[in-house]
């Protein structure tokens, strides 16, 4: 039962992390309705940056993260300029591939500023096991979770308090009637890409802390994908559920399916999950319905 | 106020009913689109529904070609009383129909688009297209003769081959008109064919229908918001107004009927009381 | 003045609907075909013919598949790899525990992943666009997965297994100039068909779902039928791609070489080449095999020699901004380019 208990925290508190990647892809896909395959892509852009800043240039971290946010800034107005700019009105799908195109133009230049060998994130949250009655946690883990609420909290704040926070839900309930009402669409898209890129630093501290930066952090990523459609596409709250139910499920698959069916299974159970469920509700847990028009 | 067999001509008296609505009632969450419609289209008709904006035409004509389920009542197409059926199904029993935002296959040309429209009447399966063979060769012969016939009947020769996303809107509607023609259907639904046209095209338009009617004998069900050109063509008029059925009958009865005018005129009514 | 089509009348339907009816295409495509067959092989070193002719074959079948199923049906896939995978190693078990002849081995392969590609296929019958990109890419995890299972390598310890060596029609498969002709005819004839397909009601039905697909179910077209059938179609091809990538150019089998990179590769071919061209598919994979070539080739040629990490640095980077370039500025790729070309050499030299 301890044992249990231990997995399923253990896998709550991964899922926190793969919410943390689904976070950024919903607040885009919210404003702007583009399925942002490169959010994974920022994460790892974001954390290179960090790592590299620090590392090979010996910048404190106090520096080299709020470089980083402003890196992330610039890299929003560039891919508002450079893609989604020319391709107002486009299919979504072709939008999502065009994601895919900055996905790989992300790690490309991030991997030829800084190559691809592997460096510590280490801003400093202690990694202290934790017991808990006989339970064995990590502090890394609890933290974690707390810096998530506070970004979530900070986040829903933000939508709901300030003027921008209202501009945003208004142009995601209605692109035209925003801009009619005069709204710089060109604006907006630049400030959410920028929430996503403070999200995606956040998520490079939280994963580059945990497992090292390089490359194949972004395989890590991939995970975030089913989270996103097991919690609907638009919906905050609904990323960290699906986090969470994700992350245990994989955990507790792992230890008690994996002895049975073979090893690594956690490529692709979250898939598994969310496909599942999607054929039974298309929209996913707290996603709003798909309606056909014609 | 429903329509007596009385009010027939001898012709349409003679031609059976290939479609009858009865009862329709439409509902989406608490909003009512349609409530106890009923009508009859007879053989061979061009039938119109007119009324004015959100009045519930499109709703009528989605549930007729399978496109939204009405909540009760029943339509019975051909003697076949039917519920809930999918555009497919009607397509196959002889339903076509046309949009009023155009509804084309955009990356198409035009004559691939027409030669979709003969999707019905092809039988080779996906190994004859593949290699090219058998009925695969036969049948895409057969069908491209009859397309340009319908290309030649709508004068779309200059365009054959051009994408139909890059056509005037003019001419899109007729690709799409040409598209629903080639199923050789027995009930043609239109939307608003002559939607956003001058007045040339509109004749143009006009004289397509009333070709198409003429010599394939067609039945015809319009939707059209230029009374003038309703009044033209259609053999028989139904008006809906907030979903309701307000009046039945032939172009000249329906233009006096005092219930339609006030419909379409309210402010008279009020000018009078 | 060479290219022109005046004088060029077509009679008949036959000639009009024929797959090139201009004589210069024919030609053309003549002229490609006997240096394919008849100079390559006999000028060719063995490295390019191993290093950039057989992978350009192989990437070119791969793209033709993934491009009926992206470029004709909108149905977008994450999970090439993962489909490629279960070809070579359907092939691979049926060679090593039956004695059926090869080429109905490559046909059974083929099936068997069309079989993969319709379970994939099917979410695709509720869900669309990058919900379906998803679920491929838990076919692309999940096959690569099940593949590492024992019983698929026959429990070979490495898990890393050598392909057969096999003969087809008493025609033993030995050196590279036989690997080289084996894929070019399959390709050849694979090609074919896939442009007959597209070209036929099959292809319409496929692209009326794409361009609109409540249109496409108003005249009658079932939607899931057609899906599923694109999805099997490209599977095959898909399929037969691998067991060649495995069988011919690896020469040895390792699911884990059938990553989600090389998913995304194809993609690149089918995006760059151009979506809904076959011709895309050829100049797409050409394009992806000879990118590195240049780039090892041209910086030294300045002077500059880059690193090899480097080169596959700029090589993503380079992909990734092409796939933007390409969408926003013609998403009818290469294959387009080449018809303007033709539009101009129609004119040229008096273009008014």
């Amino acid at each position: 039962m301890m044992f249990f208990l231990e997995v399923l925290i253990g896998g709550l508190l991964a899922g926190v992390m793969y919410a943390l990647v689904a976070l950024g892809f919903v607040l885009i896909f919210k404003a702007s309705g583009i399925f942002n395959f490169a959010q994974a892509a920022m994460v790892l852009f974001a954390a290179m940056f960090m790592g590299g800043m620090h590392n090979d240039w010996g910048l404190p971290y106090w520096l080299a993260i709020p470089i980083t946010l402003v890196i992330m800034i610039g890299v929003a107005w560039v891919i508002e300029r450079v893609v989604l700019r020319p391709m107002v009105n486009q299919e979504p799908i072709i939008l999502f591939m065009s994601t895919i195109g900055i996905f790989f133009a992300l790690i490309g230049f991030a991997e030829i500023f800084w190559g691809s060998r592997s460096r510590t994130l280490d801003v400093g949250i202690p990694s202290d096991p934790i017991f808990l009655g006989d339970m064995l946690l990590q502090s890394y883990d609890l933290i974690t979770a707390a810096i998530v609420a506070a970004l979530v909290v900070g986040l829903v704040f933000f939508s709901q308090k300030t003027r921008m926070g209202r501009v945003l839900r208004a142009v995601a309930d209605d692109h035209q009637a925003a801009q009619s009402v005069g709204i710089k669409l060109s604006t907006v898209w630049v400030v959410v890409w920028s929430i996503a890129g403070l999200v995606a630093v956040v998520a490079g501290i939280v994963w580059g802390g945990a497992l090292g930066v390089q490359p194949v952090m972004v395989d890590v990523a991939f995970k975030a994908l089913p989270v996103l459609l097991l919690g609907g596409l638009t919906s905050i709250p609904g990323a960290i559920v699906a986090g969470l139910i994700i992350g245990a499920g994989e955990a507790l698959a792992e230890v008690y399916l994996g002895p049975i069916i073979g090893g690594g299974i956690d490529s692709w159970f979250a898939y598994i999950i969310a496909m599942a469920f999607m054929v039974w509700r298309p929209e996913g847990l707290f996603g709003e319905k798909i309606i056909e028009r014609i | 106020m429903v329509a007596t067999v009385s009010d027939l001509t001898p012709r349409e008296q003679e031609s059976e009913v290939l479609l009858k609505v009865e009862n329709v009632e439409l509902r989406f969450g608490g909003v009512r689109a349609l409530h106890d419609v009923g009508f009859e289209i007879r053989k061979g008709q061009i039938f119109s529904i007119i009324g004015p904006n959100g009045a519930g035409k499109s709703s009528m004509l989605n549930c007729i070609n399978g496109f939204y389920h009405p909540t009760s009542g029943t339509l019975t197409y051909k003697g076949q009383p039917r519920k809930h059926m999918r555009p497919y199904v009607t397509a196959s029993q002889g339903i076509a129909r046309t949009f009023q935002n155009i509804a084309l296959f955009k990356g198409m040309s035009t004559l691939d688009n027409i030669m979709t429209g003969r999707h019905l009447k092809t039988k080779a399966s996906l190994l004859e297209n593949a290699f090219w063979f058998g009925r695969a060769r036969r049948e895409e012969l057969e069908h491209r003769r009859f397309c340009e016939e319908i290309i030649d009947f709508l004068n779309l020769q200059h365009v054959r081959k051009t994408p139909v996303g890059t056509l005037p809107y003019g001419l899109q509607k007729r690709v799409e008109l040409g598209r629903a023609l080639a199923a050789e259907p027995e009930l043609l639904l239109l939307d608003e064919p002559m939607a956003g046209m001058n007045l040339e095209e509109k004749q143009d338009m006009a004289r397509f229908i009333l070709d198409v009617n003429d010599e394939y004998g067609t039945t015809i069900c319009l939707i059209e918001h230029d009374i003038g050109v309703v009044m033209d063509l259609s053999d028989r008029i139904v008006v809906l107004d907030h979903g309701e059925k307000i009046g039945e009958g032939t172009p000249r009865e329906v233009s006096n009927d005092p219930k339609v005018i006030e419909a379409y005129l309210g402010v008279q009514e009020q000018e009078s009381a | 003045m060479i290219y022109r089509e005046s004088g060029q009348f077509k009679k008949t339907y036959q000639a009009d609907q024929a797959i090139l009816p201009l004589r210069q295409d024919r030609i053309f495509l003549i002229l490609v075909l006997l240096v394919a067959f008849l100079v390559i092989p006999f000028t060719a070193s063995n490295y390019v013919m191993n290093s950039l002719l057989l992978p350009f074959l192989i990437y070119s079948l791969a793209a033709i598949g993934l491009n009926i199923l992206v470029g004709y049906c909108g149905q977008i896939s994450l999970g090439t790899g993962g489909f490629m995978a279960v070809g070579a190693f359907a092939a691979w078990n049926l060679a090593i525990r039956t004695d059926l002849p090869m080429p109905v081995i490559f046909v059974l392969a083929g099936l068997i992943t069309s079989g993969a590609g319709v379970l994939f296929g099917l979410p695709a019958l509720r869900i669309k666009g990058f919900y379906l990109a998803v679920t491929t890419l838990a076919a692309q995890f999940f096959l690569v997965w099940l593949l590492q299972r024992p019983w698929f390598n026959n429990y070979s310890a490495s898990g890393v297994i050598s392909a057969p060596d096999f003969h087809m029609f008493g025609w033993s498969i030995e050196t590279v100039t036989d690997r080289y002709y084996l894929s070019l005819i399959i390709l050849v004839v694979m090609a074919l068909l896939a442009k007959n397909l597209v070209r036929s009601a099959t292809g319409r039905k496929w692209m009326a779902i794409r361009d609109m697909d409540v249109a496409a179910e108003i005249i009658g077209i079932r939607p899931m039928p057609t899906k599923l059938k694109a999805f099997a179609v490209s599977s095959f091809f898909i399929g037969i791609a691998g067991v060649l990538w495995a069988f011919l150019y690896l020469g040895q089998l390792e699911a884990d070489a059938f990553n989600i990179y090389t998913s995304f590769d194809v993609l690149f071919m089918v995006i760059i080449g151009g979506l809904g061209s076959i011709l895309g598919c050829f100049l797409g994979a050409a394009f992806v095999v000879l990118v590195p070539i240049f780039l090892n080739i041209i910086p030294s040629a300045l002077g500059l020699p880059l690193s090899t990490a480097m080169i596959s640095y700029i090589e993503v980077f380079i992909f990734g901004s092409l796939i933007i370039f390409f969408l926003i500025v013609e998403p009818h790729g290469m294959a387009r380019l080449w018809s303007i070309a033709k539009q101009k050499l129609r004119l040229w030299p008096f273009p008014y």
